[in-house]
Parts: C-alpha cells; sequence; structure tokens
C-alpha cells in the first residue's frame, strides 16, 4: 500500500472516529450520564480551536520568515486569558444572564435590541470569516499534495478542488448532524464540544511530536538546537516595535471578537469556574502549541530545498526523513485544527445569519405569522441548516476563485482586523453606560469601510478590485486617500496602518454618536443591566402585561421551543403564580422570562419582536424607567409604586373574580343538576310504577305482555342502579375509602382494552394512535386507570362535532412519568369553562348526548388516588386532556409491600 | 443610584480577597509590559540575539502561568463566600 493510500485510509477512520466521539457524547448527554462533558478541562480544551491551520502550519512559516514574531499571536490571548477578571468574567456573565446566541445577539441586545446592528455584524463576520475558511480548505488540499508529491507510485495528483470540495461537504455534514441538535444555541453543543476536545489533544500532540523529533532527533538535543538558531537566517531579534505591540493588541482583540471564539468562550461557557481553570491552563495550552516553532522553522531553513514552503515544514521535515509515521500524525494534527475551527466558525456563523437575517424577514413577510401558522421551530432549524451549507460553500468558492495563491496567507491578519472592530461596541456597552445605538451604529460602519478600503480590498493585489491608480494616488485622485497611506501615514506596515486607522476612527465615531445621541428607553434599560451585570443580578421587568393572551403566548412558545419544553414552563410559571394549569398570568416578570427563554432559540431581537406582537408594542413600564432615570424627585418614585400596586391589586381582583365566577358556575350547575337528577330518578320511578301498577291491577294480561312489561321494569331499575352507582363510587373516591387493586400489564393492552369498550372507532370516529410508544409496563390500578381512558374516548365520541371526528392518542414518557394525550379535532372547549369541567355534575352547554356530568369528575378524583393527575391542555387545535402518571409511585409501592 | 452600602474598612480576609482581585487586574498589564521588553534590547549588539528574547519570552510565559494559577485558585474561594452571604441576604438570583 503506498503512503498515499494509507493516508486516505487513516484520515477516513479519524473523521469515522470524529463522527463516534461526537454520537457518544450527545448520547452521553441525552441520557445525562455527561457530567464530565461539562468539566473545564473540556472548556478549555474547546478553546483550542483558536490555534487553527494557519497556526498549525502558519505558525513556523511566519517564524521562518520573521523570527519572534509569530509568537504575538499567541501573546495577545494569553493576556485576555490571564486578564480574565476584567473582561471575560463579566462578558460570560452577561452572556448568560441574557442568554446571548452569538456576538451579533449580544452587541444587538445591548443597544436595545436592534436588529440593524445585528444584521451589520453579522455580514461584517460573514465577509471576515468567508477567506478563513477558504485558508483551512487550502492547508488541508496543501499537504494533501505535499504528501502525492513525495509519492513516486502515485500515478497523478489528486486534484485540489476535489479536495477542498470532499472536505467542505464532510464538514457541513457533520455541522449540521451535531451542530443543530437543539435550536436554544444556549444549550451546549455536546457533541461538537467534545469532538474539538479530541482534535484540541491530537493537534498538540502532533505539533510536539514533530518538535521533539527535530530537536532530539535531527539536531542532538536542546544544545545543538540552540546553536542552530544562533547560526540561523533568523538570528537576530529584528521585531518592528510597532508590529510587535500591534500585532499583541490585534491578537487580544480579536480573541474576544472572533465569531468561533465568541461562540466557544462565552455561548457555550456553562459556569464561571471554567473560566479560572481556563485563566492558566489555555495559556499554558498556547505556550506549548508555540514551544517548538522555532527550532522547526531553523531546521526546516536548514535542511530543506532552498525554495521550499516553510508553512509546510512541519509536514515536509518528517516526511523527509522518512517518517511516514510522524508525518500522518503531523497531518492528523493540522487536518484537526482545520476542521475545529471550520465547524465552530459554521455554527456561530450561521446562528447570526439565521437569527439575524433569516428569521426576521420569515417574520416579517409571513405577517402575524408567530400565532397562526406555520412551525417556526422547524423553519428556524432550517434556516441555521441551510446557513451552515452556505457559509461553508462560500467558503469553498472562494478557495476556487482565489485559486489557492499566497493571497489567502496573509488572510488570517486581516480577518483579526475585520473582526476587531466590534470591540468598541462590545467593550463600550459593556463598561460604559453612555454608549448609544447611534454611536455603535457610526463606529461599526466607518470602522468597516476602513477595513475594507485600506486591507481588505487591497489584500487581492493591485488591479484586482481596486484599479492601480486608486493605489497611486487615491480615491478620486486624493492623494491622502490612498489605501495604503491614509492621511499621510507612508511606510507604515499594512496591517498595523489599517488596524490604527480604523480603529482610531471607529473608537472617535462611536464616542462621539454616543454623546451626541439620546438612547431610546429600552436601550437606557439594556445598558443598565449590562454595565450593572454584578450589581443587579436580578433583572428589571420589561413588559407591561394585562393585555396578552396567555394561550396565544402558549402556542407561539409551543411553536418555537417544542412543546414539552413550552408547556414545562409555563406549568411552573403557574405554580409560582399559584395559578392551576398551564396558563399563567401574563404578568411582566413572566413576559421577562418567556422572552429570554425565546431568547435562547431565536436571538434577542426577534424573540422581543415576537412578543411584541402579540402582547402589543409597551415594552417599558413607568417603574423600569424609574429605575434607570437616577436622581429623578423621590415623588415620581412613589406614584410609580402606586400604579405598581395598583396593577398587582387589579391582577388579584382578576384572580379573586374569576374564583366568583367558578364558584357562581358551580353553584348554578349543581342546582341544575339537583333538578336534573331528581328528573332523571323521577322519570324511570314513574314508569316502574305505572307498569308495577298495571301487572298487579289488570287480569287477564297475556304472557307476552306481562313479559313485556316486567323488562321495561327490569331496564328502567337497570338505568337507576346505574346512576347511583356513578354517584356512590364519586363519594367513595372522594371520602378515600378505596381500594387500589394493583396490577401488572402494558400500556398498549390497556388501551386496546379501553378503546373497544368505548365502542372502538368507525362511524365517522377514527383513533390514532403510535402503538410503538405504547410498549410501557405499568403497574398500578389498571381498571380504575381504563375507567378514566374510557371515559376521555367515550367523551371525544359524543362530544366532537369535526367530521370525520379524529382522536389522537399521544403517548410519551419523561423523567419517569408516563404522559397521555387525547387529543380530539373538533371545536374545543371554551376557555372560561377550563375551570369547570372537572367538577362534579358539570355539563357544557346543551349537550346532545345524555350525561350526569360526573365522568370527568369521578376521572381526577381517580388519577389523584393512583398518584397523578388528568388536566385540560390548552392550545391545541381541539378538545385536549393530558393524564399524566409516575410510573412507580411512593403510594402504589407501598401498597405493594403490604 | 447604587451608592456603595459596604463598610469603609474590612476585615482582614475580605481585605486580603479584595487584593487578590487587584492583583488579577493588574498581572494582564504587568505581563504585556514585560511581553514588550526585548524591544528595547534592539541596538545593543550583546544582547539582542533570537535565543535570547526566545528564553526570555517563553520563561516569562511560564511564570505568568504560575502565578495567573495561583491567583485563580484564591478567587475561587473569595467568589464563593461572597456569593453566599449574598444568597443569605436576597436569597437565590432570578436566573
Amino acid at each position: 500500500m503506498t503512503v498515499l493510500n494509507l493516508l486516505i485510509l487513516v484520515c477516513l477512520l479519524y473523521v469515522v472516529l470524529l463522527f463516534t466521539v461526537a454520537f457518544a457524547a450527545d448520547r452521553a448527554a441525552m441520557m445525562g450520564r455527561g457530567s464530565w462533558l461539562r468539566s473545564s478541562v473540556v472548556y478549555t480544551l474547546s478553546l483550542s480551536i483558536y490555534c487553527t491551520a494557519w497556526t498549525f502550519y502558519g505558525a513556523v512559516g511566519f517564524a521562518a520568515r520573521s523570527g519572534l514574531e509569530f509568537v504575538t499571536i499567541y501573546l495577545g490571548p494569553t493576556l485576555v486569558m490571564v486578564g480574565w477578571w476584567w473582561t471575560l468574567r463579566r462578558l460570560v456573565r452577561v452572556g448568560r444572564s441574557q442568554r446571548i446566541t452569538s456576538i451579533a445577539d449580544l452587541i444587538s441586545s445591548r443597544y436595545g435590541k436592534s436588529n440593524l446592528l445585528a444584521v451589520l455584524v453579522t455580514v461584517l463576520a460573514v465577509v471576515a470569516t468567508t477567506p478563513y475558511i477558504a485558508l483551512q480548505l487550502q492547508s488541508v488540499t496543501l499537504s494533501f499534495a505535499a504528501f502525492a508529491g513525495t509519492d513516486p507510485e502515485a500515478g497523478t495528483l489528486p486534484d485540489m478542488q476535489s479536495t477542498a470540495l470532499w472536505v467542505a461537504g464532510g464538514l457541513a455534514l457533520f455541522t449540521i448532524l451535531f451542530g443543530t441538535r437543539n435550536l436554544d444555541a444556549n444549550e451546549r453543543h455536546h457533541g461538537v464540544v467534545m469532538a474539538i476536545a479530541l482534535e484540541a489533544v491530537v493537534k498538540l500532540f502532533a505539533l510536539l511530536a514533530v518538535g521533539v523529533f527535530v530537536v532530539w532527533g535531527l539536531s542532538g538535543g536542546i544544545g545543538p538546537t540552540l546553536d542552530r538558531i544562533e547560526t540561523s537566517a533568523i538570528a537576530r531579534f529584528e521585531v518592528s516595535g510597532s508590529r510587535w505591540v500591534g500585532l499583541t493588541m490585534l491578537s487580544a482583540m480579536a480573541f474576544l471578537t472572533l465569531p468561533r471564539m465568541f461562540q466557544v468562550l462565552v455561548v457555550e461557557n456553562e459556569a464561571d469556574e471554567h473560566l479560572r481553570t481556563a485563566a492558566w491552563a489555555f495559556p499554558a495550552y498556547l505556550m506549548l502549541m508555540s514551544l517548538f516553532v522555532v527550532p522547526i522553522a531553523v531546521v526546516g531553513l536548514d535542511m530543506m530545498p532552498a525554495g521550499a514552503n516553510p508553512d509546510l515544514f512541519v509536514l515536509t521535515l518528517p516526511l523527509m526523513e522518512g517518517r511516514d509515521g510522524l508525518a500522518i500524525l503531523s497531518f492528523l494534527g493540522g487536518f484537526s485544527s482545520a476542521t475545529s475551527m471550520v465547524i465552530v466558525a459554521a455554527i456561530a456563523l450561521s446562528t447570526m445569519v439565521s437569527n439575524h437575517v433569516v428569521m426576521p424577514l420569515w417574520l416579517h413577510y409571513s405577517g402575524m405569522a408567530a400565532v397562526v401558522s406555520g412551525d417556526v421551530r422547524t423553519v428556524a432549524l432550517m434556516a441555521r441548516r441551510l446557513s451552515i451549507g452556505g457559509v461553508l460553500f462560500l467558503g469553498y468558492v472562494y478557495f476556487r476563485m482565489s485559486g489557492g495563491g499566497t493571497a489567502l496567507a496573509a488572510i488570517g491578519l486581516i480577518a483579526f482586523v475585520g473582526v476587531a472592530q466590534f470591540l468598541p461596541a462590545l467593550m463600550g456597552g459593556l463598561f460604559w453606560r453612555g454608549a448609544t445605538r447611534t454611536g455603535a451604529l457610526a463606529g461599526l460602519v466607518l470602522g468597516a469601510a476602513v477595513w475594507l478600503y485600506c486591507l481588505f480590498l487591497p489584500s487581492f493585489g493591485p488591479s484586482a478590485i481596486l484599479p492601480q491608480t486608486v493605489f497611486d494616488h487615491g480615491l478620486w485622485g486624493q492623494g491622502w486617500l490612498r489605501p495604503r497611506a491614509l492621511f499621510g501615514a507612508e511606510g507604515m506596515d499594512p496591517v498595523i496602518h489599517a488596524l490604527m486607522w480604523s480603529l482610531l476612527l471607529n473608537v472617535s465615531a462611536f464616542i462621539l454618536g454616543s454623546l451626541l445621541s439620546f438612547p431610546q428607553p429600552l436601550e437606557r434599560l439594556q445598558g443598565a443591566q449590562f454595565v450593572n451585570s454584578f450589581d443587579h443580578p436580578s433583572a428589571p421587568g420589561g413588559w407591561s402585561g394585562g393585555m396578552a393572551q396567555s394561550e396565544d403566548l402558549l402556542i407561539m412558545a409551543q411553536r418555537i421551543m417544542g412543546a414539552r419544553e413550552a408547556q414545562a414552563l409555563f406549568a411552573a410559571a403557574a405554580g409560582r403564580q399559584g395559578v392551576v394549569g398551564y396558563l399563567p398570568e401574563p404578568s411582566p416578570d413572566f413576559l421577562q422570562e418567556l422572552e429570554r427563554a425565546l431568547a435562547g432559540s431565536v436571538g434577542a431581537a426577534t424573540a422581543h419582536a415576537m412578543i411584541g406582537q402579540i402582547v402589543g408594542g409597551a415594552a417599558v413600564s413607568v417603574e423600569d424607567l424609574m429605575a434607570v432615570a437616577d436622581e429623578t424627585a423621590q415623588i415620581m418614585e412613589y406614584s410609580s409604586q402606586l400604579e405598581a400596586k395598583s396593577q398587582e391589586l387589579a391582577r388579584t381582583a382578576r384572580q379573586l373574580r374569576q374564583a366568583n365566577e367558578t364558584l357562581t358556575q358551580i353553584s348554578v350547575q349543581k342546582d341544575g343538576f339537583l333538578s336534573q337528577i331528581s328528573h332523571e330518578l323521577r322519570t324511570p320511578m314513574t314508569s316502574i310504577r305505572a307498569f308495577s301498577e298495571i301487572l298487579r291491577d289488570t287480569e287477564d294480561l297475556s304472557p307476552d305482555e306481562q313479559s313485556k312489561y316486567a323488562t321495561i321494569i327490569h331496564d328502567e331499575t337497570v338505568r337507576l342502579t346505574r346512576l347511583l352507582d356513578d354517584l356512590l363510587d364519586l363519594s367513595v373516591l372522594e371520602n378515600g375509602q378505596v381500594e387500589l387493586n394493583i396490577q401488572t400489564g402494558t400500556l398498549e393492552a390497556l388501551l386496546d382494552r379501553s378503546v373497544r369498550a368505548a365502542g372502538g372507532d368507525g362511524d365517522g370516529f377514527r383513533i390514532r394512535r403510535v402503538r410503538a410508544n405504547e410498549q410501557v409496563d405499568l403497574t398500578t390500578d389498571l381498571d380504575r386507570l381504563a375507567q378514566v381512558f374510557i371515559n376521555l374516548i367515550s367523551n371525544a365520541r359524543k362530544y366532537c362535532d369535526a367530521r370525520p371526528a379524529i382522536l389522537n392518542i399521544r403517548v410519551t414518557v419523561s423523567d419517569g412519568q408516563l404522559v397521555v394525550d387525547f387529543v380530539d379535532n373538533g371545536s374545543g372547549i371554551p376557555t372560561d369553562k377550563h375551570a369547570v369541567i372537572f367538577e362534579k355534575f358539570s355539563r357544557i352547554g346543551q349537550t346532545r348526548a345524555s350525561g350526569a356530568g360526573l365522568g370527568l369528575a369521578i376521572c381526577r378524583e381517580i388519577m389523584e388516588r393512583l398518584g397523578g393527575e388528568v388536566s385540560y391542555l390548552p392550545g391545541q387545535k381541539g378538545a385536549a386532556f393530558r393524564v399524566t402518571l409516575p410510573l412507580m409511585t411512593d403510594r402504589v409501592a407501598a401498597q405493594e409491600a403490604v | 443610584m447604587s451608592p456603595e452600602r459596604t463598610p469603609l474598612f474590612l476585615a482582614r480576609r475580605s481585605y486580603r480577597r479584595r487584593r487578590v482581585a487587584d492583583a488579577a487586574r493588574i498581572l494582564p498589564l504587568i505581563g504585556g509590559v514585560l511581553f514588550c521588553l526585548p524591544l528595547l534590547w534592539k541596538g545593543s549588539p550583546a544582547s539582542d540575539s533570537t535565543v535570547q528574547s526566545l528564553v526570555y519570552i517563553f520563561g516569562l510565559w511560564v511564570i505568568l502561568i504560575l502565578t495567573s494559577a495561583i491567583i485563580s485558585r484564591h478567587l475561587r474561594l473569595d467568589e464563593n463566600d461572597r456569593d453566599d452571604t449574598r444568597n443569605e441576604h436576597q436569597g437565590p438570583g432570578g436566573a
């Protein structure tokens, strides 16, 4: 087997390993066994995506060209991590409390949830990152070609383009599979993070192995290596001061603002504890990564033929020495660096594109769709998947267009300067309450424009995009507008030149814009929360609720977060407010909580807009403004408190009114029932009396007539008995005298039995079940449970007014709870009746079917005895009842033990 | 709107913790200045070799990592204690 074939095999095996690791980690996290996935070590290793292929191969090339200067790229992040107490701690704290999904989301969130800012940041991030992704593709293809070049048996060189296409396609598949598992961007992508941590170890190990081989294998130890450096081309420390300081600062800034770094640093962070470890562990990782760079560069310069690409020394040195195993390891290291960067960058960018560009457009064009139709969750996930594909495709197109030439090699620093434009808005937003949206917009636009003009566009070379005349004489012939010598600053290094001017103008515009403009109320509120994130851990409310319909909110939340999570959130909130069921009062606190939860899925700006659609505008209450406007008079504070109190009173009054209405309705129903029951008792009694009198007093009855009358009497008695049985059943259940008859059986059999007993399906009534979900073993009073099921099924049969009537029976098991939903497609039960349907004697409307209104009351009592619950589930299309039952309750266990 | 309600002088333990936090803030500044030191060696022929700068920078790097590890360990205690006292007064936070 040739080396090239071996390489392809090893590469494929490695990819399979990555998929397996990601899959296993996702599974472990899902089963709740993955506490080690959340450890500080994994967090630190995930930060290593800072070291891309540009670092892995390029650092040696950098060192071979300009000596020790390469180390600045690592010194910047080291200083940032060491100084975590200042910036990172605050950033991570704000990111967690505001449920930030990306850097665009953070900036937009801080400046009044402005989507314009988010779009701007997103576009700039995509522009800066696309070439960077192309660079990774290039490095993989170049290293592949290096192998092919040394392999005499390889017939033809593999096509560079097709290698890049395969790599891009594989990465897109991996990222879509493991990066869009859950919609909530705040949940960690365990599979992805685990795979990246593994890749971090591989690339560090590979670089160290090559370093050890070079120092001890080729040079004969540390002393000879140092001697070799002394006599090499880079023996003198000839670093320009401006580049040394400038690049250190630049890498520090980029470390905070690169979308992929922001993703792993802030979005995937789960605890401050992780930062404490990373504060020293990540600098140590960087130090080890750069430890052998200079020796490798020097030995490479010494031993490789002149004209060899120094960017590939890490690979070509072992190859030249015939160490194929080491070369393959080194290739895997470079491959790991490239793939991990691309995966995280694609996730970060796709989150930004889908949350800030696609979703707002979709919401805009579908009008009130958040409430009326369409599944937002599917749209958001699909948008994210398409964005991942789109970002990788862009990277591939850029790679093809640039032809994989040397223009790409410089793109790392160019991208750094591009994303550094976010820094003033980011840091200003975290530390200065006076920073406004206008200032942030002005700074970003100006900084990005200068970056494009002075660095990004010229990087394509003269006459590629900017004509040669612009380089020589400036825009419109204005000499002071030359892209390499703005305002006459000639002879500077282009990167430092662009960095200086773009940031200088960016910061100036940011400060000036902020000083001259006046912020919106929401901006001031957010500003106060961001800057005082440590002083005021709990945020003031943002919505003045009351008008909102909880049910509409629930429907919307279900479509975004998924039914289970949304129902859990609403039920928990309702529980805290002391309301029974799934619909809490739309209080400002609850709306705030809901907005945060939605922001985790679709970004702050979109979540704000969606709640605004339902609640209707009024976003900042007087109370909140009072907290922002510092020294305003006490009396206004007092009046706002009064207002808050009166709102509270109004809410309480509404709750009381509701309770009173329920009581009145029950009382009316009770009266109704009494007359009903006298009627129900009286009718059979009358006929029993009449027919028994006939039997007694009439002499010449034929045997036929006798038996007919006796049958009537018997039937009426049976009816009476049934009614009395129901009443007795209910009173026994209510008094708790019931004895449970514990049996074991499967849910499927129980449902089969219930459906049969309720009349089966047919006659325009259909039942849909998913039998695969019903394989649940139950240990409870099966007869009683069947009674509940029969009641719910026959209710649907009796009352569902759709033609054809369809009853969906859905079974789920979560957290040791069996949940069975009975959802029909009729018109459902009006909201004002939800509270009374489980009361005794309650009958909704003048129903066609007969019944004393005891069925649901009996069901409720039974479920209570079994340790479970039956409740009405609002927000579905028709009437929906939910039966929940713990799979092994204490009560049942205790009874079994007896 | 949030005037410092904390007392003017602190007990020895809390005083020590505050100073550790100060050290954490000052560390990156010191590191940044020290990393720039090799720039000043230019021109003196005896000491501008790459090897010397290499040894200096990596030595400084290791020292910085160790210092950061020590400071971060002490900050951990600090944060936990402060969280406890805050929880006592206000109950768990809203998050």
